[in-house]
């Protein structure tokens, strides 16, 4: 039996929690796993290629319940329960969070400090793919920049696989799903596929984790993680180190505008 | 039903023919990884290396958006604009699989179950489609669980089977398809003696029947089987859109002060606002309840009204799925189950 498994067996048998959200062997990757029993726990795994970000959980009521619960996740899903808790969407008295080292042994964080000690010395490594795309674009003119960006975006069916698979797309009602006033039409189109992917890029600034689901989720490969990392560099780059989380919704006055020409 | 053979290597000539006659032809192209249906003026764009595309090709006949009319306003009076005929035009689907093109069947069910939808019925009857049987499959493949298969003609004007390195099986299903062969006679020869294509075909064990499935489905509608298999579905719209079988809709307005169109584009039952009335209320207000429609839909309540099945095994929404919501796996856990 692997330390995650007997953790998690141990958690459920002595009554401390009433369900553990991990990750288990899908069809061709590992996919989130539900434990509601000890046989269930059996299942848990822990690797390289556990991506899904569980925390995208942590805000369905139907899913938590009202009760005590658990999840082993990723690094990043640490990282989003910082951020969850900024914006006051999850109750850490009910929620025990652990992740597991490379040797499996099981890290439980107790406040939230750790998990900021935690995730401010473990990022991960950059994707040297990521890197090699963003340099590419970054050397665009801005009218390639915008053909290029048309032409990906065009391929847009609109399906909101990112928006599902984002942790922080909490929304009970999108912006695009309003319709009085329309702010972006919700038909795919190269246009109103653009201003889905810019308005969903905007309200990640400064909240964005990282973790790069939006783009695993894309159906079609879309290079959507793209803009969420550039717009994580930029907020840096302008704003300073992501400390507190809510960087566009709190002033300083000593904030540049100098993106204002 | 005529039995031809082409050469391998006369393919691209006959599809250069077809292209050259076809306003549109729409086929199978390399997208990065991945592979998706796009109108082509090149043979060479074709891919022929993948299994399958992310996406369907419902779009020829039932585009991702479309224009149902437009309007302009002049004081008290409206004037309405019809759809231009270019919107129609001679189609070639060229490099189907048997899982595509069998989707148009509960498509055109639908489309002309209680209103005659013209749009639809416009587009697909201009449509041809030459089908590639499949000689492999993947981890995701079940069209023989629900009464397809690898060299399934059904639905085809014309099927090509890859019989060797050099020689292709033609199945010469329809008129359509005859007209298509005839563009380049000359590369076709008879076949010399009745072949047997299923050697080549993939194997596709059957996990379960749809009569299982079926009768299963009457019993558990209020079981706990629904939330236990849809916990992890976060309900985007990723399967509904690149099913060739789901017909979901919305209609949404363009409007530009006095002028403007109506569009319709796709919809998923799996996002949270589909059945959402304006009073507030949600007959489908969980995930489960929203799962437990996609699979009733597809495999109860169309046999019942339509007689005809919602799902042609292609696959496609596990693949698309971001997790791993591999529908032939809840299927098979239903089939087998004895819920009552």
């Amino acid at each position: 039996m692997t330390k995650i498994t007997e953790k998690a067996t141990s958690l459920l048998s002595e009554g401390t929690v009433k369900m553990i959200i991990g990750y288990e062997m899908g069809t061709e990757r590992p996919r989130p796993l539900f434990c509601h029993t000890a046989e269930e726990c059996e299942k848990l795994i822990m690797n390289a290629e556990c991506k899904n970000n569980l925390a995208v959980y942590l805000t369905k009521k139907e899913i938590i319940g009202e009760e005590k619960i658990a999840v082993i996740g990723n690094y990043y899903v640490v990282k989003t329960v910082i951020q969850l808790q900024r914006e006051n969407q999850i109750n850490l008295d009910n929620l025990m969070v652990m992740t597991a080292d490379e040797n499996g042994e099981v890290i439980t964080f107790t406040t939230i400090d750790e998990m900021k000690e935690y995730t401010d010395t473990h990022e991960p490594a950059p994707d040297p793919k990521m890197v090699a795309a963003l340099e590419k674009i970054d050397k665009m003119s801005r009218e390639e920049r915008w053909e290029y960006w048309k032409s990906e975006l065009s391929k847009c069916i609109r399906c909101y696989a990112c928006r599902a698979a984002c942790p922080l797309c909490y929304c009970n009602r999108c912006v695009t799903e309003v319709n009085c006033p329309q702010w972006i039409e919700p038909w795919a189109a190269p246009l109103s596929n653009m201003e889905w992917q810019i308005n969903r890029v905007m309200h990640m600034s400064g909240r964005c984790v990282g973790c790069g689901e939006c783009a695993a989720a894309c159906p079609l490969d879309l290079p959507i993680g793209l803009l969420c990392k550039k717009m994580g560099m930029d907020i840096k780059s302008t704003f300073g180190e992501w400390k507190d989380g809510n960087v566009l919704s709190t002033y300083n006055i000593g904030d540049k505008e100098n993106f204002i020409k | 039903m005529e039995e031809l053979i082409i050469k391998s290597s006369d393919i691209k000539t006959w599809l250069d023919q077809i292209i050259e006659h076809t306003p549109r032809v729409i086929a199978p192209v390399k997208q990065g990884e991945k592979v998706e249906f796009k109108s082509i003026k090149q043979s060479d764009d074709v891919d022929y290396e993948s299994q399958t595309t992310v996406s369907s090709v419902k779009a020829a006949a039932f585009p991702r958006t479309e224009t149902l009319f437009a309007y302009e306003k002049e004081g008290l009076n409206t004037k309405l604009y019809d759809v231009a005929k270019d919107n129609f035009v001679e189609t070639v689907i060229w490099r189907a699989r048997p899982c595509d093109v069998i989707g148009f069947k509960p498509l055109t069910s639908i489309f002309n179950w209680d209103y005659k939808d013209e749009l639809y019925n416009r587009r697909f009857e201009k449509i041809a489609i030459v089908t590639f049987a499949c000689n492999t499959a993947d981890k995701c493949c079940f069209c023989t669980s629900v009464g397809g298969g690898p060299g399934n003609t059904e639905g085809s004007d014309v099927m090509l089977t890859v019989l060797d390195k050099e020689n292709v099986l033609v199945e010469v299903l329809t008129e359509k398809g005859q007209k298509l062969v005839d563009l380049a006679k000359d590369l076709f020869e008879k076949a010399e003696q009745s072949i047997d294509k299923e050697a080549v075909l993939a194997k596709i064990p059957a996990k379960f029947t749809k009569e299982q499935i079926y009768k299963n489905l009457a019993k558990v509608f209020d079981n706990p089987v629904w939330k236990a298999q849809s916990e992890r579905c976060l309900g985007c719209g990723a399967c509904a859109f690149v099913c060739p079988t789901c017909a979901c809709f919305d209609i949404q307005e363009d409007a530009h002060g006095n002028h403007g169109r109506r569009v319709r584009c796709w919809d998923s039952c799996g996002f949270s606002l589909f059945t959402q009335h304006t009073s507030g209320h949600n007959p489908r207000p969980t995930q489960a309840t929203r799962w437990r429609q996609r699979i009733m839909h597809k495999f109860s309540y169309m046999p019942d009204r339509l007689n005809i099945y919602g799902c042609t095994g292609c696959g496609r929404c596990s693949r698309a799925c971001p997790v791993d919501m591999n529908i032939a796996e809840h299927l098979t856990s239903i089939a087998e189950s004895s819920h009552e």
